[in-house]
């Protein structure tokens, strides 16, 4: 099922926590919402989850508009950052809870509810567990079991509050491949929120970042990385040195108060200049971690620092020492200046 | 001993364990156990014809019925209050939730003179009963409306932060799901709060067998239908029978024990069904 979302506006008092989102989710996508803490990207979810109402604008599921239906009208798999079990039942009656609150009318046998609940627990790999209290579980069989009581209901979009946030690194990173296939085998509509970049790159088919109650960008993951379409998202996905034309003369002289937005690893080094573009620079610290290699320069000592990685087969072939001079030059920038934007590449 | 011996950050587990056992014997036992020793003076004849009179029957019935009637009221109007409290707010919130706290801090005899005025059948709220032909003061109907006032305060304070504690996000969670309000309550917050309830129902019950000072003013005290059993150990009390008084106290103390070790018991049924 499709998600409109037209001029959507939501206010908190004098706080603009959304301000005229336009998005489009489709069926069967898995869409992430990225920003930083306070971006509205929670508040979005939960009005297309029918837990907050918005100001103006529409929502709409597959062509119809929803605004007027009850949370638990909408058919819609909400998974919370901090799981919201029910900390009374054991594992089997909170994935049975969706099921036994129907209507009597709509109600399965109790044959049946076991049937799926138990379908459902192997699905989320954790039949084994039926019979335990959320108490006993550890936080990533927690939210799986709470995923699995979201689906219980045959929910025709999945919402996922940060779902991964409140668990540790590597229980994270297990956790979200595992939602990748899930979501490849039951093709739900997914939205999920996140403020970790990494997440949202690896598991999303689309990210859209948001800052301040407004989308800076929507797009692959691929997109939004190689091609940001503002500062923002430039800053926000991966790593990015800032050159400002006054103080790096040389690359940007033409235009005028601007910065250039380069990633650590379309920078050159090389022993001499090449060519105009290139800037005289000190190496100031070399780190190898792992399979690549994090330099560090500057212009002089008043400088801030640009960070530049290298491949180890890069850096094997020409290996530097700090203080080291050195000449840099991008590969590939992009200028940002007053609202308008300019894309050069010096390939 | 040193099997009981758990780790701990606090020290002294002997010396903990014999101040524990110490203070209980000085408050509670001693006095308690007085009680046994003076009504053995009766002998098992004396004390079965003073634990079977007819007044002394009826006292009790009154004592315990209204007090259970009472208890019922506040776990009900209790939850309400404590709801409102946690859910809502509202100007004046802060003072509606001191004002709960009242019924702990007034002395019980004002209470029960201002009740008594309040529903005696000339008094503000007693005139508009009394137009329906409804007697509230100097009645049971009295007393209950006595040990409500004096309950109160025991149901919502044990209540609040447990409801308190029920995160948002959980009712949510069961919206989502398709549960209607109803559900929501019955199913999701209703069981969270349930042993925090029971506690609240047992305190305030509890206090309402003990009450003298408030019901004796409202009660009208009249014999086989409003004298409740307090006052009448009073009443032995003052004609020198301290056996007498004695043994109506050791049957209170008894009745009481065994209604607080069978809601115990239900408590801790109930949490460990829960905590499996």
């Amino acid at each position: 099922m499709s998600i409109t979302i037209e001029n959507l506006s939501k206010q908190f008092g004098d706080h603009k926590a959304l301000d005229d989102i336009n998005l489009e989710v489709n069926s069967g996508e898995l869409l992430a919402l990225l920003g930083p803490s306070g971006c509205g990207k929670t508040t979005l979810l939960r009005i297309i989850g029918g837990m907050e109402v918005a100001n103006s604008g529409r929502l709409l599921f597959h062509g119809e508009d929803v605004e007027q239906r009850d949370a638990r009208e909408r058919n819609v798999g909400f998974v919370f950052q901090h799981y919201a079990l029910f900390r009374h039942m054991t594992v089997f009656e909170n994935v049975a809870f969706g099921i036994r609150v129907k209507p009597r009318k709509q109600r399965p046998s109790e044959a049946e509810i076991k049937r799926r609940v138990h379908e459902l627990l192997n699905l989320v790999q954790l039949d084994w567990l039926h019979d335990r209290y959320p108490a006993q579980l550890s936080g990533g069989q927690r939210q799986r079991i709470a995923l699995a009581r979201a689906l219980a209901v045959e929910p025709k979009i999945l919402l996922l509050d940060e779902p991964f946030g409140a668990l540790d690194a590597r229980v994270r990173k297990e956790l979200r491949r595992w939602l990748r296939r899930l979501h490849d085998e039951l093709h739900i509509t997914s939205v999920f929120v996140t403020h970790d970049q990494e997440e949202a790159l690896e598991v999303a088919d689309r990210v859209v970042v948001m800052n301040k109650g407004r989308i800076e960008q929507a797009g692959t993951p691929d997109e939004v990385y190689a091609a940001p379409s503002t500062p923002f998202v430039y800053q926000f996905i991966g790593n990015v040195n800032l050159f400002h034309s006054r103080d790096h003369a040389p690359w940007s002289e033409q235009h005028g108060d601007a910065v250039a937005y380069v990633r650590p690893h379309d920078i050159d080094i090389g022993a001499t200049p090449q060519d105009g573009n290139a800037l005289p620079v000190e190496v100031k610290l070399v780190r190898a971690i792992g399979s690549v290699v994090r330099v560090e320069v500057a212009v002089d000592a008043s400088s801030e620092f640009i960070e530049i990685e290298l491949s180890r087969e890069r850096f094997d072939a020409a290996p530097l020492a700090s203080g080291d001079k050195v000449f840099i030059r991008p590969r590939q920038f992009r200028v940002f200046e007053s609202g308008e934007q300019h894309e050069l590449s010096a390939a | 001993m040193s099997q009981f011996r758990a780790h701990s950050v606090l020290p002294g587990f002997n010396l903990a364990l014999g101040f524990t056992l110490l203070y209980l014997s000085l408050i509670v036992l001693i006095p308690l156990s007085a009680l046994f020793v003076k009504t053995a003076a009766l002998g098992w004849g004396g004390f079965w014809e003073v634990a079977t009179g007819d007044r002394v029957l009826a006292s009790l019935r009154v004592t315990f019925l209204t007090s259970f009637v009472a208890a019922v009221l506040n776990a009900f109007f209790g939850l309400v209050v404590a709801w409102v409290l946690v859910r809502y707010s509202f100007p004046g919130k802060r003072i509606v939730d001191a004002l709960v706290d009242l019924p702990f801090a007034l002395p019980t005899a004002v209470a029960g003179i201002v009740l008594a005025t309040l529903y005696a059948p000339n008094g503000w709220i007693g005139h508009h009963f009394a137009a329906h032909d409804i007697k509230v003061a100097y009645t049971p109907l009295g007393i209950v409306v006595a040990l409500t006032f004096i309950g109160l305060p025991f149901v919502v304070r044990t209540v609040q932060p447990v409801l308190a504690d029920v995160e948002a996000e959980v009712e949510e969670a069961a919206a989502s799901l398709g549960a209607g309000r109803w559900d929501v309550f019955r199913r999701v917050i209703f069981p969270a709060i349930y042993p925090a309830l029971l506690t609240g129902f047992a305190l305030a019950f509890a206090r309402a067998i003990g009450e003298y000072g408030s019901v004796i003013f409202i009660a009208g005290n009249m014999p086989y239908i409003s004298e409740i059993a307090p006052l009448l150990i009073v009443a032995k009390l003052e004609q020198y029978d301290y056996a007498g008084a004695t043994a109506i106290a050791v049957l209170m103390l008894l009745i009481s024990f065994a209604l607080l070790l069978a809601i115990n018991g239900l408590q801790w049924w109930s949490g460990r069904r829960r905590a499996r």
